[in-house]
């Protein structure tokens, strides 16, 4: 069969079981989007900024667990996506970015919208490819799905010369299982590693289990439930860990960190193992790693064996597939309780509760909180929620419980502002069946606003709730600890986000008080498309608690008590 | 095995362009100090060898050959330095040479070296050592009083004792090989 560079690109991704691209046209890449039009079965995506082309790549990855794929032109289209590649390499989010590149002849010599991304993305992806070849084609592609799908997933680019997208050859499958002699993930613990995590499991009075989100990329979420309840182990869950073991759970004690719950952070501190499954110990769970988790022997298990050793010093390092190590664990896990140490958790949680804004008087104003928690109870906890970056992130964590993986996406590690949105979109387009909701804030919304289009002309069903409290929150917030309340560059001008949604055609809604935000989750069900609906919340709330940046992790901001003045 | 603080690395690598590239970007990236990185083909024409010097101050070779070990065009990865192993340097270094006096030091000095005189002209003399980095700085050290004029060196190159073989040799890459099959193949430099 001789087929085109392009067609060749087409055929391959079909191969790799890709139903849906995320893209924006170009000159370079202009051959690939007239192929497309031979293939209908591969639905195209036009958006309005390449960025959000990326961020759909990712959200649809995380949602479906499945290699996402973007698509944009050379140069500028390149460019744009690098935001959503380097979110999706700090969060190991498997996606593949197909760009246009001027003709070979012109690489090198300037051209009109010619930039060296292969370049620019080395930092940013897992693997990045020139195709110098077409022959070379058919391998790529196929190797740059391997390459992000599995071992620590990631995003892979490769990039495609105009005239190699032209160039016509006899296509060649590679059948087979793809051989890359410099990439082996690890996969199984050594006996000699599982021994020694053992004892260390047996001999522990106050163990923690710390769960990332290598236990939803790994599928280990049954495993963990097994191992925590088998020993009797708190769980603490990362940001991205949420989802990883159910909240409710007797066993589930939060989320862990900066914002993470008290009880969490504590427990961590105190403890005497810390078993890290699929975690990487950053600087926001962390806090000050001087005074780290001091009296605790540690448990390492990650797929990336960089992680191990890198932030915190451990006592079994396991580099290998989170949920291959634990069931090589389980078997000779012996079964304990550790009721005085559970008892001492329960105490600090009751204290958090004691402490919680929705147990205090609200004065009639609209809290954040309070919204995420009836989006909550309303949505009967079963959405797929994706949040931005800021208070509301923050927010979603803490009042909006998940029971299971991959339900709750969000920029963990990048922070990147402008995720929520079009992430929420590409998650909608995977998962199709599920109730999906961007939960974002006024300022993140407005980085990326213009994908508002992207969901219409698709009819794309997402349920944007923006918590608008015209302030950046999370910057307000610090400016308020530690700047004395300057609030230099974060009030903000804003749109009628109602008028704004009605000018795109998507039905709208302003809720201003607690009672209406039933209403607004059943004026959003109404509605086959998009709905937006702006919650005018509370301006200058508080997230607590809060580890201030490089504070010990148990040192923390806390809200005081019904009662209690602020020391 | 380690000298002075410093650890030596071996990595084996894919003969690509770019992949110098993304050695260097992912060393510079993580902040690692590199003393000196060499490169070169091995037996194999597919597969080049690295040697890369990094202050070890900055992060444990081990840290180090995890994150080479990550890229996907690095083949194998040995921390040298951790092993019996032999390492040289190789240095080209001239000297003022414009009286008796500096030529017989110089004389004396490459006698006591692994080191000989490759160049000499009335104003200056061209010295090539290889030798152990340690040896080569003691000479440079020595030289300094003669008056050195211009120096160049290799940087290190290290290859483990006896049976400790990193060899590739019968890698080849899926997609060179159609290439070399149909008589376009080229070899690429790094």
């Amino acid at each position: 069969m001789i087929l085109s560079g392009s067609e060749i690109v087409m055929e391959c991704l079909i191969r790799e079981g890709v139903e849906v691209m995320f893209g924006y046209p170009g000159g370079a890449i202009l051959p690939t989007y007239d192929a497309m039009t031979k293939y209908p079965q591969l639905r195209h995506i036009l958006v309005r900024h390449e960025q959000g082309a990326s961020h759909m790549a990712d959200g649809y990855a995380r949602a479906t667990g499945k290699v996402g794929v973007a698509i944009a032109t050379s140069g500028p289209g390149a460019t744009n996506l690098v935001t959503g590649i380097a979110t999706a390499m700090m969060d190991s989010s498997p996606i593949v970015c197909i760009t246009g590149q001027v003709p070979r002849g012109a690489i090198g010599s300037d051209a009109f919208q010619e930039c060296d991304i292969t370049g620019i993305t080395i930092p940013v992806t897992k693997h990045n490819y020139l195709v110098s070849d077409v022959r070379e084609l058919p391998y790529i592609i196929k190797e740059a799905f391997h390459i992000a799908r599995t071992g620590r997933p990631g995003p892979v680019l490769i990039d495609i010369p105009k005239d190699i997208q032209t160039e016509k050859i006899e296509f060649v499958y590679p059948e087979g299982e793809i051989t890359l002699p410099g990439y082996n993930p690890p996969k199984h613990a050594s006996e000699e590693q599982i021994a020694d995590a053992l004892e260390l499991i047996k001999q522990a009075k106050k163990p923690v289990i710390l769960a990332g989100h290598g236990i939803t990329v790994s599928g280990a979420s049954q495993e963990l439930q097994e191992l925590a309840e088998r020993a009797g182990i708190p769980v603490t869950l990362t940001l991205l860990g949420k989802g990883a073991m159910p909240e409710g759970h007797p066993l589930t004690v939060g989320m862990m960190g900066m914002h993470g719950a008290a009880a969490c952070n504590f427990a961590i501190q105190e403890a005497d193992l810390l078993i890290a499954l699929g975690m990487r110990f950053d600087d926001r769970v962390t806090g000050n790693l001087k005074t780290y988790s001091p009296n605790s022997k540690k448990i390492h298990v990650d797929i990336d064996p960089s992680e191990i050793n890198k932030n915190v010093k451990v006592d079994v390092g396991i580099a290998g597939d989170v949920r291959t190590v634990l069931r090589q664990l389980l078997p000779s896990v012996p079964s304990k309780t550790h009721g005085e140490w559970i008892g001492k958790i329960r105490d600090w949680q009751e204290d958090g509760d004691e402490r919680d804004i929705l147990h205090a008087d609200s004065q009639g104003k609209l809290l954040g909180a309070q919204v995420i928690n009836d989006l909550w109870k309303f949505t009967g906890g079963d959405a797929i929620t994706v949040s931005d970056v800021g208070q509301h992130q923050m927010l979603e964590a803490q009042y909006y419980p998940h029971k299971r993986p991959k339900s709750m996406l969000t920029s963990g590690g990048l922070g990147t502002m402008g995720f929520g949105f079009p992430a929420a979109l590409g998650a909608k387009v995977g998962m199709p069946d599920e109730e999906v909701w961007a939960i974002v804030g006024d300022g993140g919304f407005q980085m990326t606003l213009c994908e508002l289009a992207t969901a219409k002309q698709e009819n794309i069903k997402v349920n944007i709730a923006i918590l608008n409290n015209a302030f950046l929150g999370m910057v307000r917030q610090w400016q308020e600890f530690f700047y004395e309340e300057r609030y230099q560059a974060t009030p903000m001008f804003n749109p009628d986000f109602v008028k704004l949604a009605e000018a795109y055609g998507i039905p709208a809604m302003r809720v201003t008080s607690r009672e209406q935000i039933e209403e607004s989750v059943e004026f959003a069900r109404q509605h086959d498309g998009p709905v937006l609906i702006e919650y005018a919340i509370e301006k200058e709330e508080i997230v607590y608690p809060m580890v201030p940046a490089g504070a010990d992790l148990h040192n923390m901001i806390r809200r005081p008590k019904p009662g209690e003045v602020q020391a | 095995m380690t000298q002075n603080g410093k650890q030596t690395l071996s990595a084996l690598v894919e003969n690509k362009p770019g992949v110098l590239n993304r050695v260097v970007s992912m060393l510079r990236r993580r902040n690692f100090n590199v003393d000196s990185l060499t490169v070169g083909r091995t037996a194999n024409p597919f597969v080049s060898r690295m040697t890369i010097v990094v202050d070890q101050t900055r992060g444990s070779g081990k840290r180090i050959a995890s994150n080479l070990f990550k890229l996907v065009n690095v083949i194998d990865v040995k921390v040298i330095s951790d092993e019996l192993h032999v390492s040289r340097d190789l240095a080209l270094i001239k000297v003022r040479s414009d009286d008796a006096e500096s030529r017989n030091a110089l004389t004396l000095i490459c006698e006591r070296f692994p080191a000989r005189i490759i160049d000499i002209g009335p104003a200056v003399a061209i010295v090539e050592i290889t030798a152990q980095e340690d040896i080569v700085e003691a000479m440079i050290k020595e030289l300094e009083p003669i008056g050195i004029v211009e120096m160049v060196r290799t940087g290190v190159v290290a290859m483990g004792r006896g049976v400790r073989i990193m060899e590739a040799d019968d890698y080849r890459p899926a997609v060179e090989a159609i290439k070399e099959d149909s008589g376009s193949y080229q070899v690429y430099g790094v």
